[in-house]
């Protein structure tokens, strides 16, 4: 079966990151196609690149990263979401003058169309939310 | 309120205030409307409160979502629909709302996300 993840809580907030994660794990060994991550709402948060959590915690930034890496599952955060956060990349920091960026690759910056075409594309979209 | 087959369902659970999920999920409906996708609008719970007439931006300084609600037309989102049990928890009166809606309850509710293609719940 084709999936998608809708995630709109931020890490280490609430559950919704850490269960949307186990479950894309999940969905990728049974063999099913992940064909993308959402980030909206406060999910967007997922995408700071600068978050630096404690070593014995899980990061979960990084872990989203290895997934994207490991599997080609593309990340899409929601750009409009994103600018209000502080969640900028290079290219969207250079327009708005801002020092630095903090989003990037694997991460995107995209539009809610996006979100719509995944959902419809997919059999199933599964929402994480706090 | 038209009996047509929509492509996506946007439910909305919270109200107006407090946070940003009511205008972070109609800024979901609306770009789905203006890629052509047939949108069906549901208000449940705190989120029938979204259809109070009158409301300000408050002073919080962030655009209300009302003159957002006021533009769902123009997208051609026109089957709004509200859950009958939170109007009747909250004293309200469809006729009472800034928008024509249909009143629906649990078992039409579970008809429509089962129906729906995407269903995305804010």
């Amino acid at each position: 079966m084709r999936y998608g993840i809708l995630l709109m809580g931020a890490p280490y907030s609430s559950q919704a990151s850490h269960s949307a994660l186990r479950f894309a794990k999940a969905v990728v060994a049974r063999g099913h196609a992940l064909e993308g991550v959402f980030f909206y709402h406060d999910g967007v948060q997922n995408a700071a690149r600068l978050a630096a959590p404690p070593q014995d915690e899980p990061h979960l930034v990084d872990a989203w990263a290895e997934l994207a890496a490991e599997h080609g599952v593309p990340l899409q955060v929601c750009i409009a979401a994103a600018l209000r956060r502080g969640l900028l990349d290079e290219r969207e920091a250079a327009r708005h003058g801002k020092q630095g960026h903090s989003v990037e690759a694997p991460f995107e910056l995209t539009g809610l169309g996006q979100l719509v075409d995944l959902g419809l594309r997919c059999d199933r979209l599964i929402t994480f939310a706090p | 309120m038209s009996n047509e087959q929509g492509d996506l369902l946007v439910i909305l659970r919270h109200g107006p205030h407090g946070t940003s999920w009511l205008r972070e999920g109609l800024d979901a409906a609306l770009v789905a409307a203006a890629f052509g996708r047939r949108v069906t609008l549901l208000f449940m719970g705190e989120g029938v409160t979204a259809l109070l007439p009158g409301q300000g931006s408050g002073p919080l300084g962030q655009k209300g979502t009302a003159p957002t609600l006021e533009m769902l037309e123009m997208y051609d989102i026109e089957t709004l629909l509200v859950e009958a049990e939170a109007l009747a928890r909250y004293g309200l009166d469809a006729g009472s709302l800034m928008l024509p809606v249909a009143s629906v309850g649990q078992g039409r509710i579970a008809e429509l996300t089962a129906s729906h293609p995407l269903v995305l719940t804010f």
